[in-house]
């Protein structure tokens, strides 16, 4: 492998029913400013069905150029043939970085172009940067169960790859009017010859924010104890307009589902705020919300370890804090007018 | 249906210790554990194997003691077990270790043809996801990842129908067999050990593989010397400085908690602004 004749930095573009999602947005930021120390362009791979109308927005954001394939065959994700492609696209234009969102189907079809085109992959990464001198992608990431941070390098082989987590990069400010350059591609696989077909797909519309995209987080730990106790960190979260989370012993406990967990094996979110009440702060919880911007603990144990992951600690009682929180949260947000509806 | 399941034996991460001075983890300050996404792989495919016959068997990469993870599965219920272990295997990143385990099932499907590999979702400590996928494109059969359901498995159409967690919901595939799962912990609980399979376990010695005993071996794709990518840098995640208190009587607190929070401007509409 000559690696000098791998050039440029690309983006896993992926899009939801014709939506970008926001870690592919994000992703153009941050491989801006990877592009721009290497000085060479930043370009997004598309695929999906009628998604053409989708470059413009991937210019403002940040991108130079945009590899569209654009097919029925690709309408909806599934390995099979999105790594086909890819792969394809890997070995006809040899970028030298490629990121992919840390998401179910980014970690997928990255971990299979990886394997496809033979080469490195960092997993769930946080932070990236170049090694100029060496021209060298240095991407970090948590691994241990948040033990430890790594970098880890791919010196011999290209792309040098990442997946890497939503919410820990900035999103460029769209630049209206920013254009570049469209480039078509084909894929030559056909259905028949296919071994995988996606029957249906069903979204769970009541889940009101997707905890991975919340701006705002009100946490429960086991120190609320019951489902009434429980009651008072919804009330708070209702009033902050928030979504709920919740430690595992609450999901164990049956007062919420598994999809609220927050943690090593729940989810791993990164909003504006996060309060963690009546939380311990072991390590499996914290791995998944210390990249939040702001957190605020509350608990009654003075040296909880959540209070050293925290920005803003309350030593005292939730039931007699939540309660009176969420009445002063009320009356203040009426003067300035309520949470943002995208909050 | 013939099962094959992945499974790795980790350092139970919970009890982990980072050595201050050499920020790397002192591995010895852990347990070793069957990593719990695999002991769900397993219990699926014993689940499987119930209803529709067959025969499950593990397979690990690892040092000599990871046998009793797979002596684990046995208890779970597994009937047969391979550990692959050698020196020219260690220092492995995920495209090495798929490349291993890959050489490992075609020995073992040569003997008896497979319908199912199945693999954690992740293994607690490289945490990557990134084996079972890699495995799959190896083998060149479909990956499907995040498997939180099974159902109607047809065994004379070689056809399974999965679901698939994603962002916000599920998503249903039909894939053929043979095809590569990777599982989440939501697909089932793992049921206790019944006795004999406690007493199979403990007699229970895994068959051991080295690189010899594997069929066209390219040594130069295995362990470290196959494998793309390094660890460079290690150091402990930065703690914060720890929480700024807020003192006095719960009520002063709660004021100026919320104070603080609503700081945060660009979370609340602005009276006369936007
Ligand atoms: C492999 C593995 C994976 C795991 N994954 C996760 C995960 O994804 N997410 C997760 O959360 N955990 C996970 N855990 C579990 C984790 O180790 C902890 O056991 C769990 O996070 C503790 O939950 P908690 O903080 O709610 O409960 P506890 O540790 O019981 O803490 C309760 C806290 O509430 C406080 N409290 C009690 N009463 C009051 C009161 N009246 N007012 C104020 N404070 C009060 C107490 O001081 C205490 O700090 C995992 C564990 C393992 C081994
Ligand atoms: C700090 C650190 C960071 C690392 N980061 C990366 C990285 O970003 N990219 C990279 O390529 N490598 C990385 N590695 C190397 C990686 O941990 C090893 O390649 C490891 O052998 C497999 O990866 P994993 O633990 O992530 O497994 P995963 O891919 O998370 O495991 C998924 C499933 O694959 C199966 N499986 C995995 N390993 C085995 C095994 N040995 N035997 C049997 N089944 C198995 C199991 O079913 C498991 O549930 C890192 C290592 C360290 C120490």
């Amino acid at each position: 492998m000559n690696i000098e004749e791998y050039k440029g930095v690309w983006v896993f573009i992926e899009q939801i029913e014709g939506e970008v999602v926001g870690v592919s947005l994000e992703l153009l930021g941050a491989g801006r400013a990877l592009a721009d120390k290497l000085g060479v362009d930043l370009c997004g791979v598309l695929l999906g069905h009628n998604v053409k109308d989708l470059s413009p927005q991937l210019f403002e954001y940040g991108a130079d150029k945009v590899y569209v394939i654009d097919d029925p065959i690709v309408e909806q994700y599934r390995s099979e043939t999105y790594m086909k492609a890819v792969g394809d696209l890997v070995r006809k234009y040899k970028p030298e970085i490629f990121l992919y969102g840390a998401t179910a189907n980014g970690k997928d079809l990255a971990s299979a172009v990886a394997t496809e085109v033979m080469t490195g992959l960092t997993a769930d990464t946080t932070m990236l940067d170049i090694d100029l001198e060496k021209r060298l992608f240095e991407a970090s990431r948590p691994a241990f169960g948040g033990n430890i941070m790594a970098t880890i390098l791919c010196k011999k082989h290209r792309p040098q790859m990442a997946t890497v987590r939503s919410k820990v990069m900035k999103m460029l400010d769209p630049e209206p009017g920013r254009t570049g350059e469209v480039i078509e591609e084909t894929i030559s696989l056909k259905e028949e010859d296919l071994r995988t077909k996606v029957l249906e797909i069903v979204r769970d519309a009541s889940k009101k924010v997707n905890l991975a995209e919340a701006e705002i987080i009100v946490a429960a730990g086991k120190g609320v104890k019951d489902a009434a106790g429980f009651k008072l960190v919804t009330d708070l979260a209702d009033v902050l307009n928030a979504t709920v989370g919740a430690s595992r012993d609450v999901v164990e406990a049956g007062l919420i589902g598994h999809e609220y967990q927050v943690g090593q094996t729940g989810e791993t979110v990164t909003p504006k705020l996060y309060f963690a009440i009546g939380i311990s702060g072991a390590v499996q919880h914290v791995v998944g919300m210390s990249n939040s911007e702001t957190i605020i603990a509350i608990n009654k144990d003075p040296d909880a370890q959540i209070f050293n992951a925290a920005h803003y600690g309350v030593v005292g009682d939730l039931f007699e804090i939540v309660p009176m929180l969420t009445e002063e949260f009320r009356t203040a947000l009426k003067e300035v007018g309520g949470v943002k509806t995208n909050a | 249906m013939h099962i094959v399941v992945c499974v790795k034996q980790v350092p139970d991460t919970k009890v982990i210790k980072v050595n201050p001075k050499t920020n790397t983890l002192d591995r010895s300050s852990a347990p070793a554990i069957l990593n719990p996404y695999d002991a769900h792989a397993v219990e699926e495919a014993v689940r499987l194997k119930e209803q529709h016959g067959g025969k499950v068997t593990v397979l690990s990469m690892g040092p000599p003691q990871a046998v009793k993870a797979i002596k684990k599965c046995v208890e779970i219920g597994a009937d047969e077990g391979v550990l692959i272990s050698d020196r020219a295997f260690a220092g492995a990143d995920t495209l090495a270790t798929s490349y291993a385990l890959t050489k490992a099932i075609e020995k073992i499907q040569k003997k008896e043809p497979i319908s199912l590999v199945l693999c954690g979702k992740h293994a607690i400590d490289g945490d990557t996801g990134q084996v079972g996928p890699g495995i799959a494109r190896r083998m060149e059969i479909p990956p499907i990842t995040n498997v939180i359901k099974i159902e109607n498995v047809d065994n004379k159409e070689s056809k399974v129908e999965i679901r698939r967690k994603i962002e916000n919901g599920y998503e249903i595939i039909q894939s053929q067999t043979p095809c590569l799962l990777t599982v989440e912990k939501e697909i089932n609980e793992v049921a206790y050990s019944p006795m004999p399979n406690m007493i199979k376990a403990a007699r229970y010695e895994p068959t051991v593989w080295t690189v010899a005993d594997l069929d066209d071996v390219d040594k130069q794709q295995l362990g470290m010397k196959g494998s793309p990518t390094i660890v460079g840098k290690m150091w402990p995640p930065a703690k914060s400085e720890g929480a700024k208190l807020i003192e006095g009587d719960a009520k002063s607190q709660v004021k100026e908690l919320v104070s603080a929070v609503l700081e945060k401007r660009e979370l609340f509409a602005q009276k006369g602004g936007k």
